[in-house]
């Protein structure tokens, strides 16, 4: 007995001792995983940043399972980290569950809306960014055919290749968009193997631009087009430099930006839904010395033009979640 | 669907077929010689991880094939130890060896590269070449037999090895001595002790051969199918090959039917979104599932029986 209360005292003055060390901010990374070189990796950048410029110091940890979603929100509101961030669409249950019960934490989540007075929800205008790169890839596209690879066939990806197929058919209105997703499980997002097939068959149909949104599994998509000496689009991340001459462009969202600006805000950040599209200057495309030979200026203009008639609202771009289904298909 | 079409699917069908092909004669190896292993997914990974690190450090892709071979064979022997010199169960030891391996490989990766759990990605000398068979261009515009030809040229070395393997396991099985002896151990090892033959011998031979093939496989997904190691790459390939052996029945021509059947199912998944049959769409998730779907079909006893050998997973405790 005398022993079990020591434990319990000393665990509860454990518990006290982190809980008044860190008031740090803290960021929870998806499935993907911190170095995915693309959703989760931006994150990481932009924490990076934080941290570069006021010196402070924030706490992380990446899930290995779906299982420990909840479980790791939790340890870190104990831990008396705030704000949290936490990333993926798919945590917009786990701090319906858990972020009540922690009334004085501020919680982000990234991807997807948790109507709670303590949480800020940061969703992005995918299909608004992936509609100015699908312009580009039916501008560079010689053989009238794109396609579109998806990880798990979810709403938020079908949104990028709705967006995507609309742009393409604003340039040309017999463009084809082939789309194919790489699977049903979490799977999907680490199968460069299963990526690279099905870029390979998409280039067998003709397709010269593939456009991969599907995390880990979008590397072997962009090797397999550089191998078939075909254009490819990253995602998320900046991915121009991973094949130089053969990505055309990345889809931008800017992540690292929502974590960064949720860490400055600090505890007690203001909550409800923020939305990054282009006005916001949420999501976009990249252009760097990578891809400066493959981007014309006719196409930067054209793509500008849309950019703007975007952002003043003359053309309006369809989101697949509004209503789950596409007019470009 | 037209010639083209079949013939890109039939291309893809041998590729994806290939790791699941060595995955599979290792497991059916294995379990004949009473030794059953669902380590194969952890072997695949740790292979594909040393297999893709060797090859960027050495820039020479063969040099990562064996490395492959080698921590894949490694973790065989630590299974082997395990089960059959200390009668551990053989799935927790094998369910181990699936963690250990998922964990280890993307904590070295991050160690060795500081990408994230993965390899740079490998380019040249690094990656396996393709092998265009000899007339392959010259065939190609002979309609029938030009396709057909095409179809089986231009993949790498280890393609054509796996199904080389296919007639050696047969052989080597069912046509020399160590294969008798082997088959022997997985039915009835106090017999194969009786006659003087060593089981534990025997059954080390077979798990270290399961650990070469799987080594195969693990080097020719990161090697050969793309071109560096991602975390959990082999992503759940090991899993469908145990599938593929109990659908097989335990016997490698029927193991190569069966990896080529369910190669095949990912090839047309990878190609169409959905399959219109007989007027009836089938959404792409059946044919994701149906390699499962047709093992318990298997299983349940419906194609004729799956008896799998009868002292699999039972360790041999020699009588005083």
């Amino acid at each position: 007995m005398t022993s079990l209360k020591t434990l319990t005292l000393s665990v509860s003055a454990l518990a006290l001792g982190t809980g008044i060390a860190a008031a740090d901010p803290a960021l929870i990374f998806d499935l993907g995983g911190k170095f995915d070189k693309s959703f989760n990796e931006a994150a990481y950048n932009g924490a990076e940043r934080w941290k570069a410029e006021t010196g402070g110091d924030y706490r992380d940890i990446e899930m290995q399972s779906a299982a420990q979603r909840v479980q790791f929100a939790r340890r870190m509101a104990e831990s008396g980290a705030n704000p949290i961030v936490v990333m993926g669409f798919q945590n917009a249950p786990t701090l319906e569950e858990v972020a009540p019960d922690y009334p004085d934490t501020s919680f982000v989540l990234i991807d997807a809306v948790a109507d709670l007075p303590n949480v800020r929800s940061v969703i992005f205008a995918e299909h608004e960014g992936s509609y100015l790169v699908g312009m580009l890839a039916a501008m560079a596209s010689e053989s009238n055919t794109i396609s579109f690879v998806g990880g798990m066939e979810i709403p938020l990806i079908a949104a990028f290749a709705c967006g995507y197929a609309q742009g393409a058919k604003a340039v040309n209105p017999d463009m084809e968009v082939i789309v194919n997703y790489t699977g049903n499980t979490p799977d999907a997002w680490n199968d460069p193997v299963r990526g690279g097939e099905i870029a390979r068959g998409q280039v067998s149909q003709g397709s010269d631009v593939v456009f991969a949104a599907a995390g880990g599994t979008g590397l072997g998509v962009l090797q397999a087009a550089a191998d078939a000496g075909v254009y490819s689009i990253g995602v998320d991340s900046n991915q121009n430099y991973l094949h130089p001459g053969s990505v055309l462009t990345s889809m931008l969202k800017l992540v690292d930006e929502a974590v960064y600006t949720a860490f400055t805000d600090g505890p007690g950040l203001e909550a409800g839904v923020v939305t990054m599209n282009l006005a916001a200057g949420g999501v976009g495309y990249a252009l760097d010395e990578h891809n400066a030979d493959l981007i014309t200026a006719e196409m930067q203009a054209a793509v500008e033009a849309a950019r703007e008639a975007i952002i003043a609202g003359e053309t309006v771009v369809h989101d697949y979640r509004t209503d789950s289904t596409c007019p470009a298909f | 669907m037209d010639m083209a079409t079949l013939a890109q699917v039939l291309d893809s069908t041998l590729r994806l077929a290939t790791p699941l092909l060595f995955a599979c004669l290792a497991g059916l190896i294995s379990e004949r010689a009473g030794i059953f292993d669902i380590g194969l997914e952890g072997k695949i990974l740790a292979a594909a991880f040393l297999a893709a690190a060797i090859a960027f450090v050495s820039g020479n892709v063969w040099l990562g094939v064996l490395a492959g071979i080698a921590i894949s064979v490694c973790m065989s022997l630590i299974h082997g130890v395990a089960s059959i010199t200390f009668r551990g169960n053989q799935l927790i030891s094998g369910v181990a060896i699936n963690f250990l391996a998922a964990g280890l490989t993307v904590v070295i990766a991050q160690n060795w590269f500081r990408q994230g759990g993965r390899t740079p990605s490998l380019t040249g000398d690094a990656r396996m070449a393709q092998i265009d068979l000899p007339f392959a261009e010259a065939l190609a515009d002979v309609p029938v037999i030009g396709p057909i030809y095409n179809i089986f040229s231009g993949h790498a070395l280890l393609v054509y090895l796996a199904f080389l393997c296919v007639p050696a396991t047969w052989f080597l099985l069912f046509r020399t001595r160590f294969g008798l002896r082997l088959r022997a151990v997985g039915e009835n090892p106090a017999a194969v002790d009786t006659a003087g033959v060593s089981v534990i011998g025997l059954r080390f031979g077979a798990v270290a051969i399961c650990g070469v093939l799987c080594g195969l496989a693990g080097a020719y997904l990161s090697t050969g199918l793309s071109a560096g190691f991602v975390k959990d790459m082999s992503a759940g390939r090991g899993y469908i090959a145990l599938a593929a052996m109990i659908f097989a029945k335990w016997r490698p021509w029927h193991a190569m039917g069966a990896v080529l059947l369910f190669g095949l199912l990912e090839a047309v998944a990878n190609r169409f979104q959905s399959i219109e049959i007989m007027g009836l769409a089938l959404p792409i998730q059946v044919m994701q599932a149906l390699p499962y779907i047709l093992t318990v079909v298997i299983l349940a006893g419906f194609v004729g029986r799956a008896i799998p050998p009868r002292a699999g997973g039972s360790p041999y405790v020699k009588e005083h």
